[in-house]
């Protein structure tokens, strides 16, 4: 690849970067870890997507429902 | 307020699930405020450097860039965890809001990752590989996708205060949109984000005049505190002043929009014309206070006419109080406003008609004459749906003490950081001279600074006392007028909920300590380290 063409050069402003990176490498170090437990640990384990655990493929037809009966007195 | 419902659900799991939202958007916010302001900072200290070409510029452009990427990095993906809740803890709700929600998200999203990560990483690595004029534009396109990332999450929020440009479809039980336009446009979200990232600019401002107090306290790069703080101070005074001019719109929408957030800010019982905003007052801040027998709250001090004037632009216009609107009441130019009794009959006929309209559509039997008459009810009445759900009346009157102090802190600190960025003016330019003869900014006694320093905590208590005035104020609502928190809340074991709490309560604060930490480190080793 040549040099002076627009991918290399965008291919060397992020490797250049994050070679010569050092207060930024302890803040990757963070954000990876944060991804990690917002996306792995809470996402799977914590915060299941409610609709698809309980509507059965029939979501209007749950919410429908869950609505209704809570207006009942 | 719960008590006295007949709930069909478990009140924990409302609390909870409220209590979730409320510390993660408290926590998300803490971040957000900073990186919109500090982009202004460092956006006009680079465009010194661009026009100058002294290294000094440079360095010091460097130096609130990196605490800008200290900032940003602690606070990216926060924002995440309000999705999830949406989709486990706010399921119904989540559903009912359909795309309305869910587009603005999806463009916020789009704009936040191609935007500001393409920026950041030139900003951040491209002092050498790329043209100073490009780098510049890249730090201010930085900021400038932040707040374009923050215009479409205020859009989404606007739209739950006032929904507009949508269309409830009884078929798939979701609201749909109907035009674009009026909900990325709503006057709402148009105020909210101006009063939003004006009073942003005011928290990167009084951090940078900290920051720099700092460095002059301990008498080390004082160049770069006198000049950032110059810029900090008037990024601080314009935006403080564009707060208060924006916060005067918000109120206006409010008072037309949201009447109850608006008496609840002011503890105004019974409202009337010439009304006046009131400045001081007792509000036990535990105990709502007992509005439908008391004339105003006690010791009350206010300022004549002044809240006629905040609310209609008229120093004679009518303000409705909290029992106008729960009893119903009739405005000067004849507007008649039902009774929150009146309101609530017809959601219970929209919620009936949405009931039969579903009933007779899966019936095969029915001909069509049931579904259109019952759809014609359900829209004939679909603008008081939420009110179906409300039991007593009373429970449409948010915690008053919450909304009163919160709204007089905030706009308190507002008017002491006004105040205060006039001060730091007055001293940098020396103005006026006779008081500055035998002083200047960076001699004055050490508790000077330490003021300054004080002044960023504050900062944040004024912004954050401002989301909870937005949003304890339109309580009970989830979105306004259509869907109470108790028919939002999936129906979630409150343990559970709570657990996720505590748990977020640790990481937060674990996280929170770590960011101050490392900012800290990055302040105390200066402008010269990386």
């Amino acid at each position: 690849m040549r040099k002076d063409s627009f991918l290399y050069r965008v291919y060397d402003l992020y490797a250049d970067g994050f070679r010569s990176m050092r207060l930024g490498r302890t803040l990757w170090a963070i954000i990876l870890i944060k991804l990690f437990i917002i996306f792995v640990v809470l996402k799977l384990f914590f915060f299941p997507n409610f609709l698809k655990t309980h509507a059965a493929g029939d979501e209007p037809a749950f919410v429908a429902s869950e609505i209704l009966e809570r207006s009942l007195p | 307020m719960l008590q006295n419902l007949f709930l069909n659900i478990d009140a924990g799991t409302i609390d909870w699930s409220r209590a979730q939202f409320a510390l993660t958007a408290i926590y998300h916010w803490l971040f957000v405020p900073l990186t919109l302001g500090l982009a202004v900072i460092m956006g006009i200290v680079e465009t010194y450097y661009y026009r100058t070409k002294d290294e000094f510029w440079k360095t010091a452009a460097q130096f609130w860039q990196k605490l800008f990427g200290v900032n940003f990095a602690m606070g990216v993906a926060t924002g995440i965890i309000l999705e999830f809740e949406f989709g486990t803890n706010w399921s119904n709700y989540s559903w009912f809001v359909g795309d309305i929600f869910g587009a603005p998200l999806a463009v916020e999203g789009i704009v936040a990752f191609f935007m500001e990560s393409t920026f950041v990483a030139v900003m951040f690595f491209g002092w050498k590989k790329v043209s100073p004029g490009f780098h510049l534009a890249s730090t201010w396109l930085t900021g400038l996708g932040a707040t374009i990332s923050a215009w479409w999450i205020l859009v989404a929020n606007a739209w739950m205060q006032y929904p507009v440009g949508c269309e409830f479809n009884p078929d798939t039980m979701r609201n749909e949109m109907v035009s674009f336009a009026e909900v990325a446009l709503s006057p709402f979200a148009v105020s909210k984000f101006c009063h939003t990232v004006t009073s942003a600019w005011i928290i990167g401002a009084v951090f940078c005049v900290g920051v720099c107090c700092w460095y002059l306290m301990k008498k080390r790069d004082t160049k770069l505190a006198i000049e950032s703080m110059k810029i900090g101070a008037w990024v601080g005074l314009i935006g403080a002043l564009l707060a208060g001019m924006t916060g005067h719109k918000s109120a206006q929408d409010v008072a037309a929009v949201q009447p109850m957030k608006l008496a609840a800010m002011e503890a105004l019982y019974n409202g009337g014309t010439d009304v006046g905003l009131t400045a001081v007052a007792w509000v036990n801040p535990f105990v709502q206070p007992d509005y439908a027998n008391e004339e105003s709250a006690p010791l009350k001090i206010e300022m004549p006419y002044a809240l006629s004037f905040m609310a209609t632009n008229d120093i004679h216009g009518f303000v409705p109080g909290i029992n106008d609107i729960l009893n119903g009441y009739t405005t000067p130019d004849g507007k008649v406003e039902p009774s929150i009794d009146e309101k609530i009959e017809r959601g219970k006929k929209a919620i009936a008609a949405l009931a039969a309209y579903r009933q007779a559509k899966f019936n095969s039997s029915d001909d069509g004459t049931t579904t259109a008459y019952q759809l014609s009810v359900l829209k004939e009445n679909m603008p008081y749906f939420g009110y179906g759900y409300i039991k007593d009346k009373n429970d449409i009157v948010p915690f008053i003490p919450v909304n009163f102090w919160s709204f007089r802190i905030m706009v308190g600190l507002g008017c002491l950081f006004i105040l205060f960025f006039a001060i730091v003016l007055a001293g940098l330019y020396k103005f006026p001279k006779v008081l500055w003869k035998k002083r200047s900014i960076e001699n004055l006694p050490a508790w000077h600074y330490w003021v300054a320093i004080a002044l960023i905590p504050l900062g944040y208590i004024a912004s954050e006392s401002g989301w909870l005035v937005a949003e304890f104020g339109r309580q009970p609502w989830t979105i306004q007028d259509m869907l109470p928190t108790w028919a939002a809340v999936s129906d979630l074991n409150a343990g559970s909920v709570a657990l996720t709490f505590f748990l977020f309560l640790f990481l937060f604060t674990l996280m929170l300590a770590v960011e101050i930490n490392i900012l800290l480190k990055q302040i105390k080793k200066g402008p010269d380290s990386e």
